[in-house]
């Protein structure tokens, strides 16, 4: 089975900060899996460079099979990212932006998913508002709509829940399990360890450019013998790295 | 297909839902223009024989219009996507390079065409002016708001301030328009000016815009044509290679 996303030897310098150094990382389809580290750590790089936003320095990366340099419109085509910054475009609604979004994939009737969308991220009673009348959450969730619209079987959430409340912070995971559920492969970073630890099966941690650990969350749970995977990382980012087991 | 008229259409509308802006204010700032130098200019000697100074005022105010907005079209909305980070949502996207050029050249193409036809069309009540060779006046029009949108995505590729892009608009895009032949022929500047003008792609859109309308010009259409067409052809090669690269837009 292809898996959803494939890194070898990605290396990414900015002047003279080495951002990522030679990372190797596999993600399976259907998985739902967490990136975590601290600022700078280099997860929004990765998130970067395998989103065609980044070039690298060397190294190969893919998405469903894709390579992202060669094949970049297959693996755009297969990719969905949720960008960290809170960025919009102020000349247009709601809907406007999702059917702009739809339409630069090539789709041309996609007016039930995004009602799907809408309502799965209570924005449908603002679907015909502009974008600069929103508040940030509501922007946040905008940006997560868009990442959505073109049904990508991967699905790339850098801090997704940034800046927002906690009833649709419940909601929104909801739906994201929902897609997981339907197949899609989740790839999550966050700062919020109680959320990676609840839904992500599988977990790497960066420190400095490189992946210090790589394992299910369940194994670094007990290989640490700590309550919490926020422990776990604390740990980690004190002590150093532990080998992964896959 | 899709995904370049998706590109292209939101690109017009962008301009579009701010039309007291982008059409409606450079319209005004150009009759301005016309009424106060075909005035100040009236009792002066004609340009060409049995040509009023407002006849041939008007196809050149109406091209220094066109090449002023294409430009910023393309320009500004590149740049003030990069600014505000939601070129992220275009950059996602599987548009090829050729995509994302055309749709920005064509929508830059679509509102300098649209704001010289209105400009045009105003003036002429006040002016008539004859069209006598209407295909001239299609060719130079889209060639010239082509060479310019290719310029403005040019602009917003490298821009990655507001004040960068005003200075492409100060020191670039408004001398070489100012100096283009739009206010006279170059064939009343002293040599060495006549000379230099000859190295601006300005001049010979407005020149060959003119001959449209007018039936005279400085230089023959066909020059103009020949070395127009090259300027945008460099000129699309260069963006287009921009483009592929990725510079300045993916890091």
């Amino acid at each position: 089975m292809t898996a959803a996303i494939e890194i070898h030897g990605a290396d990414k310098h900015f002047g003279t900060v080495h951002a990522l150094r030679s990372v190797d990382l596999t993600v399976e389809a259907g998985d739902f899996f967490g990136l975590l580290g601290p600022n700078g750590a280099g997860k929004t790089t990765l998130i970067n460079l395998l989103a065609g936003l980044s070039v690298p320095d060397a190294g190969t990366l893919k998405v469903m099979g894709f390579d992202v340099a060669r094949d970049y419109q297959q693996a755009r085509r297969n990719l969905g990212v949720v960008p960290q910054e809170l960025v919009f475009d102020p000349f247009f609604t709601v809907r406007e932006a999702l059917e702009i979004q739809s339409g630069y994939f090539g789709l041309a009737r996609n007016d039930d998913w995004i009602d799907d969308i809408l309502h799965n991220l209570q924005l449908a009673d603002k679907a015909h508002a502009n974008m600069r009348t929103l508040s940030g959450g509501m922007k946040r969730r905008v940006l997560i709509a868009q990442a959505l619209v073109h049904r990508p079987p991967v699905i790339v959430l850098d801090e997704p829940t940034a800046g927002v409340d906690v009833e649709l912070r419940q909601s929104l995971w909801k739906f994201i399990q929902r897609l997981n559920r339907e197949g899609h492969t989740i790839l999550l970073t966050t700062h919020y360890l109680e959320e990676a630890e609840s839904l992500c099966r599988r977990v790497a941690i960066l420190k400095q450019g490189q992946i210090v650990a790589l394992d299910t969350t369940q194994h670094l749970l007990q290989s640490r013998a700590l309550g919490s995977l926020e422990d776990v990382f604390v740990a980690i980012m004190r002590d150093g790295g532990i080998k992964a087991r896959a | 297909m899709r995904g370049f008229l998706t590109l292209f259409f939101k690109e017009v509308l962008r301009f579009w839902k701010v039309s007291l802006q982008t059409v409606l204010a450079p319209l005004i700032s150009t009759l301005l223009y016309l009424l106060v130098f075909s005035h100040v200019m009236a009792d002066h000697a004609e340009v060409y024989p049995g040509v009023s100074y407002a006849a041939f005022l008007v196809p050149g105010l109406a091209m220094m219009s066109m090449l002023q907005n294409a430009f910023a079209n393309s320009s500004s909305s590149l740049v003030q996507s990069k600014v505000t980070g939601n070129l992220v949502f275009v950059l996602l996207t599987p548009l090829s390079h050729w995509e994302f050029y055309w749709a920005y050249v064509l929508a830059a193409v679509v509102r300098g065409v649209l704001v010289g036809s209105v400009v045009v069309l105003t003036a002429w009540f006040f002016f008539p002016i004859p069209g006598k060779a209407p295909l001239w006046i299609m060719v130079f029009a889209l060639l010239a708001t082509i060479m310019s949108g290719s310029l403005g995505v040019l602009a917003g590729i490298w821009a990655e301030k507001f004040d960068q892009m005003a200075a492409w608009q100060n020191f670039i895009v408004l001398p070489l328009t100012f100096l283009s032949g739009a206010f006279y022929s170059i064939h009343s500047l002293p040599s060495f000016w006549n000379a230099l003008s000859r190295f601006n792609p300005f001049f010979y859109v407005i020149d060959g815009f003119r001959y449209g309308f007018l039936g005279g010009s400085d230089v023959s259409p066909w020059e103009s044509l020949l070395i127009v067409g090259s300027a945008c052809l460099a000129l699309s090669w260069t963006t287009l290679a921009l483009l592929r690269s990725g510079w300045r837009l993916r890091t």
